[in-house]
């Protein structure tokens, strides 16, 4: 299932993605925030001109001009780093984009740890909480380029209001199958399983995998789940998960608050409360390093998610 | 067209709404709504091509109140142009009412954008600009800012973004009634010199007197000719015109009139109104 061999950055998908959907949608405008070159809207640009606008380091000019031109009837893609995209421009989005429910697409490129020897001030840990909490926003965080592909195809087609999908900067293996479609709100079993479900997002999902493989050699079998839509969230998988498998781990390469494991908890405590391990950063702001080393420090491996499996297997037991 | 003589009856039927609606309200922001009446009269009477038959019309003119907090005033010339029924004014902030205290595109037409955090308005409106000029559209972009407002970061990161795309499409007002809620805006944070700001930025720069109807058209007229440049027309203002007992007093920024006052208020928009 896990296709090792290709593997791809989600931004480099974006940014194909935009120059083939661009051929075929007019309305499609394209802003980036002096990053073009980063978030990969530059092929896009150099396409395009005519429906591309560089906005220069104003991140909130640049939030509010694409409201203006979806109150026109235009789609626009405002693309920047995720932690500018969202605390930079908090306000605007707020305001301007969620409020009247405007088809903004929010593509933020650079979430999380994996941003790497940029640090802290560039690792955005918190961008699915504030886009989360906003009425209107849904909130997308594909796993692999394939997804990212399907994901822009549903920003154009069935999505109508405003959209954040959540980018990353490394290249991360296919994990999604070519054919099966994404769904707003739902939810895909990559793994099945009975004594413990993983839902994973963007690229926690190929390390579930990975963790996955190391717990068949404790003798555990964790379904693993990405859940790619994050808002809207899968209530009724997550439910039949808990139902089917009585506790879970959530992980994602974002705060621990508010994120993923966040929503995960929040729909298990009022429907079908089971013991939920949120793996993610806890609390902290992250630093310089290779990203590799950055998600060891950081409790984000395979090793750690399978060591969270095996606290949440106690909590079920101990709940029995 | 409606001449400059009709203009001022329907610039003084809106002050007695305004004044009418918040003192309904018990609260809203009839000091800077005052101040902007007359350039919203001349906009929406004169200036802008819209059909309150047809608010979502493509090609229509469109009009950003980036001071949101005007919203009664905005509310008082949509309503006497047509867009919705007069009878809904009375409702302005009560629960339920498409006339929330910040206007609301979703929830009334005529409204293009919501708006209310402050300094938002114009890079909306340079989006809608931007917007009109890729679809080759005739649509002109109007938005009015507060001369407070432009203390706004976002302000300025708007205006080089509407200079740098070359935006003629695109006319900006400051409603320059020099009060903000703390006070003067010399005293709280000064923006002046306002006009040379603006130059600098590589907007075309005109000044009228914001009460003027006649200016007002006029600086509408020459900003519809300049080419190459967005138009920012620096309208001074007094905050609470046309009521003596609100006129240049901060503290009617954002409390409404009691009934004593409203109908004080109101005897001398009608004594306005018959002195003519």
């Amino acid at each position: 299932m896990t296709d090792t061999v290709q593997a791809q950055a989600t931004r480099d998908a974006y940014g194909q993605a935009l120059v083939e959907l661009g051929g075929k949608n007019k309305k499609i405008v394209v802003l980036d925030a002096d990053l073009s070159k980063s978030t990969k809207t530059v092929k896009f640009a150099q396409k395009f001109p005519e429906r591309f606008f560089n906005m220069g380091v104003a991140e909130a000019d640049m939030m509010g001009t694409a409201a203006g031109f979806a109150a026109s009837g235009y789609i626009p893609f405002a693309s920047t780093f995720a932690v500018f995209a969202t605390g930079r421009a908090y306000d605007q989005i707020r305001n301007s984009i969620a409020y009247p429910a405007l088809r903004v697409r929010i593509a933020a490129t650079h979430a999380g740890l994996t941003v790497g020897e940029d640090g802290a001030s560039h690792q955005a840990l918190e961008d699915i909480a504030l886009m989360r909490v906003l009425p209107n926003m849904e909130v997308v965080v594909p796993a692999d380029g394939r997804e990212t592909v399907k994901v822009m195809a549903a920003a154009l087609k069935t999505v109508r209001g405003p959209l954040y999908i959540r980018l990353g900067r490394p290249k991360v293996p296919m994990v999604t199958a070519e054919d099966t479609p994404f769904e707003l709100g739902r939810g895909e079993i990559l793994r099945d399983g009975s004594d413990v479900t993983i839902i994973a997002c963007g690229i926690m999902v190929a390390q579930a995998l990975e963790a996955a493989d190391l717990l068949v050699k404790r003798g555990v079998r964790a379904r693993v789940v990405n859940m790619a839509s994050i808002k809207p969230l899968d209530e009724d998988l997550v439910v039949t998960c808990a139902r089917d498998t009585g506790a879970l781990v959530t992980a994602e390469e974002h705060s621990i608050i508010g994120g993923l494991g966040g929503a995960v908890a929040e729909c298990l405590a009022g429907r079908y409360p089971v013991p939920v391990l949120r793996v993610g950063v806890k609390d902290t702001f992250g630093e310089s390093g290779p990203p590799g080393q950055l998600l060891q420090k950081y409790g984000l491996s395979p090793r750690d998610l399978a060591d969270a499996v095996g606290q949440a297997l106690a909590l079920k037991e101990k709940f029995k | 067209m409606p001449n400059i003589a009709e203009l001022k009856e329907v610039a003084l039927s809106l002050r007695r709404d305004i004044i009418k609606m918040t003192c309904a309200a018990g609260s809203g922001h009839p000091g800077g709504s005052l101040s902007v009446a007359d350039i919203l009269v001349v906009l929406f009477f004169r200036e802008m091509r819209i059909n309150p038959d047809m608010p979502g019309a493509p090609d229509r003119d469109r009009f950003v109140l980036s001071k949101g907090h005007a919203a009664p005033a905005l509310y008082a010339v949509l309503a006497a142009r047509g867009f919705f029924r007069r009878k809904l004014l009375d409702t302005l902030r009560t629960l339920g009412s498409p006339l929330q205290g910040h206007p609301d595109m979703r929830k009334l037409p005529g409204v293009e954008i919501s708006t209310g955090s402050l300094g938002q308005g114009l890079s909306v409106a340079n989006g809608m600009a931007l917007a009109a000029r890729l679809s080759k559209s005739r649509t002109r972009v109007y938005t009015v800012l507060g001369d407070g407002e432009m203390q706004e970061g976002q302000v300025w990161e708007a205006a080089m973004t509407a200079a740098h795309y070359r935006l003629d499409n695109l006319t900006a007002f400051v409603d320059n009634n020099g009060l903000q809620i703390d006070g003067t805006t010399d005293q709280v944070m000064g923006v002046e010199p306002i006009g040379d700001k603006w130059r600098s930025f590589g907007w075309h720069v005109l000044e009228v007197d914001g009460h003027d109807l006649e200016a007002i058209a006029g600086a509408l007229d020459e900003a519809r000719e300049v080419r190459g440049k967005p138009v920012m027309i620096v309208a001074h203002t007094v905050k609470g015109k046309g009521v003596c007992f609100m006129e240049g007093q901060a503290d009617w920024h954002g409390s409404a009139p009691s009934p004593q006052e409203r109908d004080e208020a109101l005897k001398e928009l009608e004594g306005k109104k018959e002195g003519q």
